[in-house]
């Protein structure tokens, strides 16, 4: 205990990647995780701030700096504990989570050297348990209630653990035939491994949750239904519904929907052609639509699928991409090419109705619009033509429509989006909560846990109350 | 895992399903399809159901072996196992009371036209019948449409059955006041019928089954141009209105994995992959 305290190092421990070459051709994880001395010569790091500015920006409140303690003290089984107080699915965040928007965004070590790496300790924690097998808690005693959750995203299953945890029966329906939402349809193998959602979503069924898949809600049954059986509902559908710009030529052959091309590569793993049945078809080059997190994934998806050439056509500029700066420079790295302030205002087809070439016009930006985001403006007389043979659409989604259509009573917004008290995630109609991107439209992965652990919350004490 | 209660092989190629999934069978309604997987390694395959029966608690589809994942379901068996089975996925067809309402059905997709057609004489609406396909050996559903129609007729392409071609669907529009057509089949079959009634104003509904994916609307796979609007099959059809779908890129679209879907085929018959 009395050892002298040795200089706190500046510089982050570097996280061991898979080689340039050698990753372009595979789907396997880029970024390997930490080793148990690297992890503990990054926790050393950590300064165990009493205000922990971390823990403030973390959605949901993970004690940073005490688990950043434990893994110093190598009691890693606390740590992860210590963790999964908070977030329940720990191995997912520390891979995906925007920490430097988030946790690492105003660390106290980032001020005079580079952040503590949060996620990256996360996930080493997280993995460490996993490689021994989980833990399943004690359950409370059965408070004989039912609970309905449709939508097996990090919202739902989020929502799903807490109530099982109290003692509340849960049944999730989920319309895709595996839980995690876009953990398995949307993000890539290399930057989560499918196994990890799958093992999540084993621990929360080992909790006593029914994961019950190929159901889709609004159609096998409406909401009402279900409230017939379950004392609450909770809907967590998420924003899935793809959204293409209405230009001539967008539906020739060879171009996709982010999520079709995803849902293909993903879910029904296209990458493993002719292995698993389902194809996908990725010309010489790629050009994809669209700046976020989708659009960085196809690019990097295409490219590993043997495009020579992926461009990522944006409307504004580098600074203005809704995605994580790392997975852009991963994006870089690899060799995709960016055309910023660009939007393509029509396509070509050959004579076959094949994609052959897009027309685009410069944009210039102007002021900041709702978002905070310089809004682009087409600069007049500056269209150009750049050939392509696959088009990926990644310009965003919106609000899965099938719940809203189907339950009466439920208020929504013009988004489509379902209107809920932001506390509680109490809709309009009486037993039913929403939480995730349903109800703010794309957002992230621990947003959408953070609204279920406040869903939870307001459904247990909902369920105690009543009658 | 859902059950196969019953199989029979129609024509050659042609088997009927019967699937034993409780829920579905007693959320259907005519029109409405089903998308399924036989294994982990599966791709989708949509199917629109041809009968349900809620009491016992099962489904009826049939299925036309075109490529590697409908051969692969064509040689399940009785008793056998198949890994998802979604739905009801689409709309409901319009059952209404229309008066004389003709049916047209083509190739596998009689089956599921003879659910809405046995709907619609349930409903009161005298039902015309006409059944086609290739040849007189590629014939299904005919005596199951027969009993739930008041007038039937039967067509091939090749004249080996009944008329040749659409020709007795001239004839009728000629000389009698039709109501409202419907029909199933191949695309070619539907322009066509689309086309013939056009001239007649009578209101014609066409059911299109482009590629798709999920099948509930977030993939964008099975978008169709319908009255120059980009609309979802999967969820604001199947059904659409004849008389405002572009039949052409439809078809074009169709055909997008044809030389994947072929390296499917020769990989699965060579034995590549594992049942
Ligand atoms: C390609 C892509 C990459 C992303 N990358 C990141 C990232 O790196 N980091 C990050 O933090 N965020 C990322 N995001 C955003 C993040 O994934 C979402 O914000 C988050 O998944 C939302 O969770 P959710 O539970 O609300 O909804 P979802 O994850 O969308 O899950 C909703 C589930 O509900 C199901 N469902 C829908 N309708 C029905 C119905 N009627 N009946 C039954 N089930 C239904 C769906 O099939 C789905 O499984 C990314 C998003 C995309 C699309
Ligand atoms: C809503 C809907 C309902 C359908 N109902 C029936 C039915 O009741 N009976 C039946 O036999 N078939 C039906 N089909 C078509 C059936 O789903 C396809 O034939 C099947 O998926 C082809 O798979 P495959 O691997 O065997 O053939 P593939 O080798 O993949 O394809 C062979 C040919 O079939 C066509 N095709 C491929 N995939 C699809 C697809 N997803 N949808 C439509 N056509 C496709 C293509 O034109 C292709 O050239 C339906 C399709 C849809 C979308
Ligand atoms: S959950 Fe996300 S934001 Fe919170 S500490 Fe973990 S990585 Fe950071
Ligand atoms: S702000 Fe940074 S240094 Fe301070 S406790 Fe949090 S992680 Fe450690
Ligand atoms: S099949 Fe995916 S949207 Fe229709």
């Amino acid at each position: 205990m009395s050892k002298p305290k040795p200089k706190v190092r500046k510089e982050v421990i570097s996280m061991s990647k898979q080689g340039l070459e050698e990753r372009i051709q595979n789907f396997n994880e880029v970024a390997f995780g930490y080793a148990e001395e690297e992890a503990v010569a990054e926790a050393e790091r950590c300064l165990q701030c009493k205000k922990a500015p971390c823990v403030k920006a973390c959605p949901v409140e993970v004690d940073i700096p005490e688990f950043i303690r434990l893994i110093k003290e190598h009691r890693f089984d606390e740590a992860i504990k210590k963790v999964k107080e908070k977030n329940s699915l720990p191995a997912i965040c520390g891979r995906v989570c925007p920490q430097e928007e988030q946790c690492q965004a105003d660390c106290t070590m980032g001020k005079i050297g580079d952040p503590i790496s949060v996620g990256r300790l996360e996930r080493f924690v997280a993995d460490w348990e996993r490689e021994r097998g989980y833990d399943v808690p004690q359950k409370s005693a059965s408070t004989g209630k039912r609970v309905a959750i449709v939508g097996a995203g990090p919202a739902g299953l989020t929502v799903a653990a807490d109530l099982t945890k109290l003692g509340h029966e849960v049944v999730v329906f989920e319309a895709l035939n595996k839980p995690g939402g876009v953990l398995v349809y949307g993000i890539p193998e290399f930057r989560l491994p499918k196994a990890i959602v799958a093992a999540e979503a084993e621990y929360i069924e080992k909790l006593g949750v029914t994961i019950k898949t190929n159901a889709v809600i609004g159609k096998l049954y409406t909401v009402e239904e279900l409230l017939e059986s379950f004392d609450a509902v909770f809907v967590g559908t998420g924003a899935g519904l793809p959204r293409f710009m209405r230009i001539p030529g967008e539906n020739l052959c060879g171009i996709y929907s982010a999520n079709e091309f995803l849902i293909r590569v993903n879910l029904m793993k296209a990458y493993k052609f002719p292995e698993y049945d389902t194809p996908v078809w990725v010309g010489k080059k790629v050009v994809v639509i669209g700046g976020g997190n989708s659009a960085m994934d196809s690019a990097r998806s295409a490219l590993r699928l043997g495009a020579d050439e992926v461009w990522v056509v944006y409307r504004r500029s580098r600074k203005e991409m809704p995605t994580r700066m790392e997975e852009v420079e991963n994006a870089e790295e690899e060799g995709i090419k960016f055309k910023f302030l660009s939007n393509p205002v029509r396509y070509f087809g050959d004579e076959r109705s094949w994609v052959k070439g897009i027309e685009c016009i410069a944009m210039e930006l102007g002021e900041p619009d709702e978002s905070g985001r310089r809004r682009p403006i087409p600069i007049k007389g500056s269209e150009f033509i750049i050939d392509v043979d696959t088009v990926v659409v990644a310009i965003g989604n919106t609000a899965n429509p099938l719940i809203q259509q189907t339950t009466e009573g439920l208020e929504v917004t013009k988004w489509g989006t379902i209107v809920v008290d932001e506390e509680t995630g109490k809709t309009s109609k009486e037993g039913v909560y929403a939480g995730g991107d349903i109800v703010s439209g794309v957002a992230t992965v621990i947003s959408a846990m953070g609204a279920g652990k406040r869903a939870a919350r307001a459904i247990h004490e909902y369920l105690m109350n009543k009658r | 895992m859902y059950n196969i209660v019953t199989k029979r092989e129609l024509v050659p190629h042609i088997n009927l399903f019967e699937f034993s999934a409780k829920e579905i069978a007693v959320k259907t309604k005519p029109g409405q399809f089903i998308i399924l997987r036989v294994n982990e390694k599966g791709e989708r395959i949509p199917l629109t159901m041809a009968d349900v029966d809620p009491e016992k608690g099962t489904i009826t589809v049939v299925c036309h072996e075109v490529g590697k994942s409908t051969r692969q379901l064509g040689q399940l068996e009785e008793g056998d196992c198949i890994l998802d089975l979604l739905g009801p996925l689409g709309k409901p067809a319009e059952i209404g009371k229309f008066g004389i309402v003709l049916c047209i059905g083509g190739g596998v997709m009689v089956a599921p036209l003879y659910f809405q057609a046995k709907a619609l004489h349930e409903a009161g609406n005298k039902v015309i019948g006409g059944i086609g396909a290739r040849t007189e050996n590629q014939l299904i559903f005919e005596n199951e449409m027969r009993e739930v129609c008041d007038e039937f007729y039967v067509a091939t392409d090749d004249g080996t059955r009944g008329y040749k071609g659409l020709g007795f669907l001239e004839e009728l529009l000629k000389e009698r006041k039709i109501d409202r057509v419907i029909t199933m089949g191949p695309i070619l079959m539907m322009k066509k019928v689309s086309e013939l009634t056009r001239p007649y104003s009578v209101p014609t509904i066409v059911n299109l089954i482009p590629i798709m994916v999920d099948g509930m609307g977030m993939c964008g796979a099975c978008r169709v141009t319908v009255g120059g609007r980009t609309l979802f099959a999967c969820v604001d059809g199947p059904d659409f209105d004849g008389h405002q779908v572009d039949f052409e890129e439809l078809m074009t679209r169709l055909k997008m994995y044809s030389p994947q879907e072929k390296l499917a085929f020769v990989f699965y018959e060579e034995g590549g992959s594992s049942l």
